[in-house]
């Protein structure tokens, strides 16, 4: 338990220190820009944490990147690189509002929400059916079929939103609103007409469900196994194939699912072009979560902030800024990383050749 | 007639858009034929592309953006190796990182010189000749190929990579590297030394397929190089890793985009949303119909560390 404690104090370190130099890195632009960057980060935190709204939308917004940053730290665990949580994401949310759309405007079948959640998570699962069943049956590479996937499922979305009836709300980019029953309790009331919603309920039950899924089924030991060690896995009787095929599907669903947050819980329709990059990054939420998918939660909170607090500095710097700073911080994590993995490795040999 | 024509026109716009492919692939080649995953080209060359709308707009000279261009794509090659060689870095997540920054970055140089998503219209590299507004579809064909300076470029560069590969003694070191780490190290060679040769260059070829992109479109736009550095690898898969068979690859998805602009100016009875995926599906389809048939570079993707033999 100590080794333990102690292993996940080391990962924060690494966690916190790789943001903290992404700060300065960040700092530097900053100054180069002629800007204060203290000035600058104040008003980053103060632009979304500083009030109840700004707060609900960092809710908001870390609700959907626990969907995807869960999704694909999944992915990580088994060692496959879901790249396809875009698609995915928007494929769910499109699935969520067309099963939806189905039931009558004034219906009041109770469950709808949950149907409709469903479907969410089956169209994640079907935008990642294709890398999955390629990798499964011809061994694809899934890196680059995920990517190409993102381009051929947003288009096939947006071919499908103009092309069947009575979907799309004419002279708009966005399709019907959804039956009362499907929406998602708002928290708008709580934080000030932001976007915070029941949703964030079911990212964190996601999160949990997968931690459960990988560290207390057999499924989840398989997944891990065939991560870590491949070969012995498949010495050992994993279905390596079934593995692979089953752990991006279920990648997939989750990500899928996280169109609920806003087809559900906020605008209760679908809208071409809502996801804007979330589903690139959840890759980093999940590896600032170190692929654990409860650790991803802080991650996203991170992110949502840093996401949010961008539209506050708008005023003073680009707030493309931002995606500069998410970028850095994946790279001082890996770097980090592989340095606190070789000092560790060192100290144990030191402590060996004592003993 | 007409069917000449669309065919002088397919030929003609096939070459224009494979540039971009072409480039990025024989940068990726090099690369991972030196034993390193490099998805960072995606990267590589929206920054090529960014840097020669960016000096050619502010110098007047599109001769000054193309050059400026190659040493921006050679930095951000850099970032790649500096975490994947130096510090040993997963090569995919490494590449997917600097994508992202390189994306960012180039926005946020957009925000900063223009204000807007895109550039203002820059000068295009002038031509070897002007070509007659009357000409035919013959004549556009011989003037894109032999009077477009890139398209020239390009086509030295392909003989010069190749020549590089089969027949220096850098280029089978660079191939050895990606077989066999540890008996490039045991000849005494530097393994970290090859590997840096191998991503930089594919930093500095895959920008000038960058600078491409905007010349050809006379501006830049966030995001231009739209998955092409993804594809340019998937050609590299599919070529086999060597730097013709990539080249063919290459063209291959350039006709797809081709044929797809074809298709959407033709007004065809295809939604124009699908078939704009048409390159992207080819990328899979050849992806799909190859497996078994490449063997990668043996040590492709992984790091060498001197200290496990």
């Amino acid at each position: 338990m100590r080794k333990r404690l102690q292993d996940a104090g080391l990962q924060l370190a690494v966690s916190a220190a790789a943001v903290l130099l992404a700060l300065v890195a960040g700092a530097v632009f900053i100054v180069a820009l002629g800007k204060n960057p203290f000035s600058v980060y104040a008003l980053l935190v103060s632009g979304s944490l500083g009030d109840n709204y700004g707060f609900g939308q960092v809710v908001y917004k870390s609700t959907s990147l626990v969907f995807v940053g869960v999704a694909v730290a999944m992915s990580f665990r088994a060692g496959l690189f879901n790249i396809g949580a875009e698609g995915q994401i928007y494929l769910g949310a499109f699935a969520a509002a067309w099963v939806g759309l189905q039931w009558p405007e004034d219906t009041t079948f109770g469950g709808l929400w949950v149907v409709c959640c469903l479907a969410g998570f089956a169209g994640g699962a079907v935008a990642a059916a294709v890398p999955a069943v390629l990798k499964a049956t011809r061994g694809t590479h899934e890196v680059i079929v995920t990517i190409m996937m993102n381009f051929i499922v947003i288009a096939g979305v947006h071919w499908m939103l103009n092309r069947i009836p009575n979907l799309k709300e004419p002279e708009t980019v966005h399709t019907w609103e959804l039956a009362k029953t499907a929406h998602l309790r708002s928290y708008g009331d709580v934080f000030k007409g932001s976007a915070a919603n029941t949703s964030v309920w079911i990212a964190l039950a996601a999160a949990a469900a997968a931690a459960y899924l990988l560290w207390r089924t057999r499924t989840g030991y398989e997944m891990r196994a065939a991560g870590l060690a491949p070969r012995a896995a498949e010495a050992g009787g994993v279905r390596m194939r079934w593995t692979m095929c089953l752990t991006l599907l279920l990648s997939g669903g989750l990500a899928g699912l996280g169109g609920v947050n806003f087809v559900l819980g906020n605008k209760h329709y679908f809208e071409q072009e809502f996801s804007a990059g979330v589903g690139f990054m959840g890759i980093a939420v999940a590896l600032l979560g170190r692929s654990h998918p409860i650790a991803v939660v802080p991650a996203a909170l991170l992110f949502a902030t840093l996401s949010e607090g961008a539209v506050a500095i708008g005023r003073q710097v680009p707030n493309e800024i931002i995606d500069i700073l998410q970028a850095i911080v994946i790279l001082f994590l890996l770097v980090g990383a592989r340095l606190l993995d070789r000092a560790v490795a060192a100290w144990q040999k030191a402590r060996l050749a004592h003993a | 007639m007409l069917e000449a024509i669309f065919a002088f026109g397919m030929l003609t716009a096939t070459i224009r858009l494979s540039i971009p492919y072409i480039l990025a692939a024989l940068g990726g080649a090099s690369s991972e034929r030196a034993g390193v995953v490099n998805i960072a080209l995606e990267g590589i060359l929206v920054t090529g592309a960014f840097t020669a709308a960016a000096v050619t707009y502010a110098t007047g000279s599109p001769w000054i953006g193309l050059f400026c261009a190659v040493p921006a794509g050679i930095a951000v090659a850099a970032l790649h190796a500096l975490a994947t060689v130096t510090f040993r870095a997963d090569q995919i997540i490494s590449g997917l990182a600097v994508n992202l920054f390189a994306l960012g970055a180039t926005k946020f140089g957009a925000k900063l010189i223009w204000g807007k998503p895109h550039s203002e219209n820059i000068t295009k590299l002038p031509t070897v000749w002007k070509l007659d507004h009357e000409a035919g579809g013959a004549a556009t064909l011989a003037h894109t190929v032999l009077a477009e300076p890139m398209v020239l470029l390009a086509a030295a560069l392909i003989v010069a990579v190749w020549l590089l590969h089969g027949r220096t003694v850098l280029g089978l070191r660079l191939q050895a590297v990606g077989e066999n780490a540890h008996a490039v190290d045991t000849l005494g060679l530097s393994v970290p030394r090859l590997r840096w040769t191998g991503v930089l260059a594919s930093g500095a070829l895959a920008s000038l397929g960058g600078a491409w992109l905007a010349f050809d479109v006379t501006q830049f736009s966030n995001g231009m190089s739209a998955g092409k550095g993804y594809i340019a690898m998937a050609a590299v898969v599919f070529g086999k890793w060597r730097p013709l068979g990539a080249t063919l690859a290459c063209l291959l998805f350039g006709a797809s985009e081709a044929l797809q602009q074809r298709l959407q100016v033709a007004n065809v009875k295809v939604s124009s949303e699908l078939i704009g995926t048409l390159p992207y599906v080819l990328t899979i389809v050849a992806l799909v119909g190859l497996v078994g048939r490449a063997r990668p570079p043996a040590a492709l993707g992984v790091p060498y560390e001197k200290s496990s033999a």
